[in-house]
């Protein structure tokens, strides 16, 4: 199967008629609208080709594959411990939290249980993944909808959690800090203070966003009542996070489904929202960010003390067997399918992103939608390409 | 103290019944009979139904309507064949090309059995619980084509794409199997185990220079069963 030079050149021909951005006027049957993959609009290099009748969409199909690593594939190849480096770039806005279900994963087929002082930091780093990441959408959004200042202001206090995130694993973006058997490290001295503040911080600025985008009216009239999405729906497309409980489905895998995790101690709340539209969606992530803020104050609260690794073996070997573990992540459910032949290595991974889910949705939502509507809608799904393509 | 735990869980062996995940193999079996080739149950964690190929459309129903599980979580595909290529360090580095395929009797199913080479693997949920249906399926060796779930999930149009364009199984019913992530006119299909990683055959892993003993440990550290 080695290619030849036609072949190669072939396949670059190929790739380069996929990606040919343009806008094309058809005579019959409308315009077509090229939007992307280097659009102000999308995040990262999302391509959609909007079949247009006036303002109206008529058909939209989403091209995806611009950041297509393979990573099922190279997972393949790589010992347990160096999967978690790959998998750290799949939702690289809350990467921490992309470790957290493949660890498990394994530590289950292992039969491995980490020590509660390590479960309880892993809840910890997974939340304050989701807070740097949720909060980044909230200022993303409003850019999206054509405010710059909440933006700055998300990227303000986002660097205090990725301050807090780096003092404990050294990584502000790619952590690589979950380890089969519990956790690399302890926390620093200190940290527990500084993380307290950071939160009383983050929930000023969910305060502050709520008033300055939430209750912006402009912001409403664009996104109430637009791109419902009816909760059968929702399920019978795989939506998860905040877009499924944005359709009223209260279904969270932190409290209904907890693996290794220590959400069954805490005293927290699952928001939901019945209706179904860009506003609902967009309302439930703002209303997770400030309870993620006080799961991290009450684990920091209680934080025992103890060991933070379990004793395992130097070369891990992970006995033959299939797991699959699914965990809330900031963008919705992520599940590891590891399917082990008693190797250093998996034999196989299936990698189920939430984006890719919630993304899928996106040809039949656009649909009869006006064009700036495209632009909230994608917005409130709210994706990362590195989500969709893995 | 010690002792009576010990013996306790000695007189109980682990024969944990899981009935939830029992009464919902049970509306599997009740609605599709002979279909149902094979089950496994790992208590308090999940629940493998293996059915047979001509029945996969009328399990989705059934788990979509039956079972209740109206959610759509993913549809994937696994090659069982061992890979020709070998694992980073223990292959060989110096591997004719194309290597040797390994013969078809060497693949090995995994849980809920199987006798082809490719299986089909979807996992559906119920919302609101920890419930969910691993639900597998053989693809037939000489023709890998099934039939679609689109009707019972919509989901499962993108996902049966992307196993089209990995795989090379063909989904009869999707009528939008286009690549999703490749170029159109990409060779192959990626996820199958002869398919080469290009970057591992010009270039062998330099993994197993890191793999040295630490300084006072034994020298067998492939064997794995040394703690620390």
């Amino acid at each position: 199967m080695t290619l030849t030079d036609a072949q190669q050149l072939g396949y670059i021909n190929a790739q380069a008629a996929d990606g040919r951005v343009n806008v094309e006027l058809e005579t019959d049957d409308g315009m077509v609208l090229n939007m992307g993959p280097q659009h102000p609009a999308t995040h990262g290099t999302l391509r959609l080709v909007a079949r247009l009748d006036g303002e109206q969409v008529t058909s939209a199909d989403v091209m995806c594959g611009y950041m297509h690593r393979g990573y099922e594939k190279l997972c393949e190849v790589r010992s347990y411990p160096q999967v978690t480096t790959l998998v750290n770039r799949i939702d690289w806005l809350g990467s921490f939290a992309n470790e957290v279900p493949f660890i498990l994963a394994a530590e289950q087929l292992m039969e491995v249980e980490a020590p509660p002082r390590a479960q309880w930091i892993r809840t910890l780093l997974f939340e304050l993944s989701r807070i740097a990441n949720v909060s980044l959408f909230i200022g993303d959004l409003a850019l999206q909808l054509g405010a710059q200042t909440p933006a700055f202001y998300a990227f303000r206090d986002r660097e205090f959690v990725l301050n807090q995130i780096e003092s404990v694993t050294g990584g502000r973006f790619h952590p690589n800090f979950d380890r089969i058997g519990g956790l690399k490290d302890d926390l620093p001295k200190g940290w527990i203070a500084e993380t307290k503040a950071a939160m009383v911080r983050l929930r000023a600025f969910c305060d502050e966003m709520e008033g300055l985008v939430y209750g912006n009216e402009i912001f409403q009239s664009r996104t109430r009542g637009v791109g419902i999405i009816p909760a059968a729906v929702a399920q019978s497309y795989g939506l998860s996070g905040a877009n499924l409980r944005g359709s009223g489905v209260d279904w969270d895998l932190r409290r209904d489904a907890n693996v290794g995790l220590v959400y069954d101690q805490l005293d927290w709340k699952v928001w939901t929202h019945p209706d179904g539209d860009s506003y609902s969606r967009c309302w439930v992530r703002l209303q997770e960010v400030r309870e993620a803020t006080t799961i991290v104050d009450q684990i920091c609260d209680g934080l025992p003390s103890g060991a933070i690794m379990a004793k395992v073996p130097r070369i891990i070997k992970v006995p033959a067997g299939e797991a699959y573990i699914a965990t809330e992540n900031p963008l919705g459910q992520m599940g590891y399918y590891v399917v082990s032949k008693g190797d250093t290595g998996p034999f196989r991974v299936k990698i189920r992103s939430a984006s890719f889910n919630n993304i899928s949705i996106a040809p039949w939502l656009l649909r009869g939608v006006y064009v700036p509507d495209i632009i909230t809608i994608l917005a409130s799904l709210y994706f990362i390409l590195g989500d969709i393509d893995r | 103290m010690a002792e009576d735990t010990a013996t306790a869980s000695a007189e109980a062996p682990e024969i944990v019944i899981d009935e939830r995940r029992e009464e919902l193999r049970a509306v599997f079996v009740a609605h599709l009979g002979e279909a149902v080739l094979d089950s496994v149950i790992k208590p308090g964690d999940g629940l493998w139904i293996r059915v047979a190929t001509d029945a996969w459309a009328e399990a989705g129903r059934v788990a979509q309507g039956k079972a209740d599980c109206k959610y759509f979580d993913f549809l994937s595909a696994i090659d069982w064949l061992p890979s020709p290529y070998g694992r980073y360090e223990d292959s060989a580095l110096d591997v004719p090309f194309p290597p040797p395929m390994p013969e078809r009797s060497a693949a090995v199913p995994g849980y809920a059995g199987g006798e082809s080479r490719f299986q089909v693997l979807a996992s559906v949920a119920k919302t609101g619980t920890d419930l969910r249906v691993l639900l597998k399926v053989d693809v037939p060796d000489d023709d890998p084509r099934l039939a679609t779930w689109i009707r019972s999930y919509s989901g499962a149009a993108w996902h049966e794409r992307e196993t089209h364009e990995m795989f090379g199984i063909s989904f009869d019913g999707n009528a939008d199997l286009r690549n999703l992530y490749l170029p159109s006119a990409f060779e192959g299909h990626p996820l199958r185990k002869e398919f080469p990683l290009l970057a591992r055959v010009v270039k062998p892993w330099p993994g197993i220079i890191d793999v040295e003993p630490m300084p006072g440990e034994d020298d067998e550290p492939s064997e794995g069963e040394g703690t620390e």
